[in-house]
């Protein structure tokens, strides 16, 4: 890994310096029963930022999201959130701090046994004591927010895919978050969607500031919409711009971000070629 | 020599420890109901849910286990010549034993096991912990309503288990069997004790209640994130909580009787 990192060279360390860090994530070790998932990890990710994560399958993306989140916690290390470490927050502590995170699931995570609307309200109503009508006004704000209309009584199963996707979103954005945490949204999507998908949390991203943090195996969307790109592999993390990224002195990382992948490079495991 | 010492050392470590992690959730959720808001309506609506599910097989089983009983005791009382008492035989078995045990297993089969799957299946579709960055309890939002609704309608069920069980005895021993329809009742109006019958009857209602609403909520809220995760909840919520209402039905008969 620290090979991986010194081949990199200067220009990433420039730019991730350059960022001041909402949520910082610090020497995280973390395993699966025996599997381990991560090493150490150490990366970043700025405030008021398009972050993506970018990895291989099963190289511990969304467990990122995941941690940020405190559902689960690593072995060691921290994960620092508005300078908050939520490894050590109490149930109730973490409570207070994913007040300030929404997050969008891969799969939705819509309750399936209520509406849209009832969907959307329900952190209203179990979090605010706004009347009915304020609750109405906001959930078809947001609603409107990710294009959505007229979907009130539709149940989850009613939707397709993208609508699932969009009404998470909404559901993610209803308490106004200061962190969006976005798990997948372009998977299992056409690319037309997946393009509307994308230019929604681009126009939210620079119409509210708001930090995000996308998972994503798609690097042409990365590419489009990432201010800062974490790429995971090999237990740990190289971070940077995407330009920054594509000019790594490691052949593994510039054909993680490359169109073509140089087929020579598929049977070799990264440490190896980091190495 | 060593090796199975030390699985049985491990299995019985793993065991304490699943017991502990229960023993927490079920304190967690005791802590629930005493925490604000009291979620009367999904208390309500999970009570309607669960006792829908389970009121047809509890009046089929209910009918079919009182005809039995009102076949094989007049078989019984008529070579005493004591067919009058059959009310009494039917209605003490159901109110004393039957009706509380085969209620509590026939609900944990259909809605101990349905109420796993659910809770399981939100777990695997990532629904509690969507809840959780919502900053919002599952515990409190999910598994409180239903585990205080399993309490609730555990004796309701077994009220209507002893109802149907009462008239499926006197169906076959009175319009079948032709002992007199004023007897078979008054046998079973002297016979039950309101102390020693119903109220014994009614306090395993509820405790099979608690054991059946803990282990079903407890299985499904711990199950593995996948379709086997929640096939395996469904599966030990009915194994687990039959062998649990068997061994709870003994102490409690046995500490009832020891108490009168």
């Amino acid at each position: 890994m620290l090979a991986l990192r010194n081949a990199l060279g200067t220009k990433e360390a420039t730019a991730v310096a350059s960022f001041p860090a909402h949520i910082t994530i610090d020497g995280v070790a973390m395993a699966f029963g025996s599997r381990p998932v991560f090493h150490r990890l150490d990366c970043h990710f700025p405030r008021g930022a398009l972050s993506v994560i970018l990895g291989g399958s099963g190289s511990g993306k969304s467990t990122i999201l995941r941690m940020i989140g405190g559902l689960v916690r690593p072995q060691a290390g921290r994960v620092l959130v508005d300078g908050e470490d939520v490894t050590r927050c109490g149930e109730r502590e973490l409570y207070n701090v994913r007040r300030k995170l929404g997050m969008l699931f891969q799969g939705g995570a819509l309750l399936d046994s209520l509406s849209v609307f009832d969907n959307l309200a329900f952190p209203l109503r179990e979090r605010t004591r706004l009347d009915e009508a304020a609750i109405a006004r906001i959930v078809h704000e947001k609603l409107a927010a990710v294009g959505l209309q007229n979907v009130d009584r539709l149940l989850p199963r009613q939707l397709s895919g993208g609508m699932v996707k969009r009404v998470g979103l909404a559901r993610a954005l209803i308490g106004s978050p200061e962190v969006l945490l976005c798990d997948e949204p372009f998977s299992g999507l056409d690319p037309i969607t997946a393009r509307r998908i994308e230019g929604l949390l681009a126009r939210l991203n620079r119409a509210s500031g708001m930090t995000m943090v996308v998972v994503s195996h798609d690097v042409g969307s990365t590419r489009r919409l990432a201010d800062h790109v974490v790429l995971v592999l090999d237990g740990g993390a190289v971070q940077g711009s995407f330009a920054a990224l594509q000019e790594s002195a490691s052949p593994y990382v510039r054909a993680f971000l490359a169109e073509d992948i140089d087929e020579t490079l598929l049977a070799e495991a990264p440490a190896e070629v980091a190495g | 020599m060593t090796t199975p010492v030390r699985a049985l050392g491990f299995l019985a470590v793993r065991a304490a420890a699943d017991l502990g992690a229960a023993a927490v959730f079920f304190a967690q959720v005791g802590r629930c109901i005493l925490t604000p808001p009291l979620r009367l309506r999904s208390i309500v609506d999970e009570t309607w849910k669960l006792g829908v599910l389970s009121l047809v097989v509890i009046c089929v089983c209910g009918i079919t286990v009182g005809m039995v009983l009102g076949l094989q005791g007049y078989n019984t009382l008529v070579r005493f010549g004591a067919t009058e008492s059959l009310g009494a035989v039917v209605g003490l078995s159901l109110v004393r034993e039957l009706g509380p045990v085969l209620t509590a297993l026939l609900a944990t089969g259909r809605a101990g096991s349905a109420t796993a799957a659910e809770i399981g299946s939100m777990v695997a579709s990532e629904q509690l912990d969507g809840l959780r960055m919502m900053s919002i309890d599952p515990l409190h939002v999910v598994v409180m309503p239903k585990a205080v609704a399993m309490v609730v309608v555990m004796p309701l069920l077994s009220a209507l288990f002893i109802a149907c069980g009462v008239f499926g005895g006197w169906l076959v021993g009175v319009r079948l069997l032709g002992v007199d329809g004023g007897a078979y009742l008054t046998s079973l109006e002297t016979s039950v004790d309101f102390r020693d019958d119903v109220a014994s009857s009614l306090l395993k209602a509820v405790i099979f209640g608690i054991l059946v609403g803990w282990v079903a909520t407890y299985r499904g809220y711990t199950s593995a994130p996948t379709a086997a995760g929640v096939s395996a909840a469904t599966t030990s919520t009915v194994v687990i909580g039959s062998v649990a209402i068997l061994v709870f039905d003994y102490f409690i008969t046995a500490l009832w009787g020891v108490g009168a």
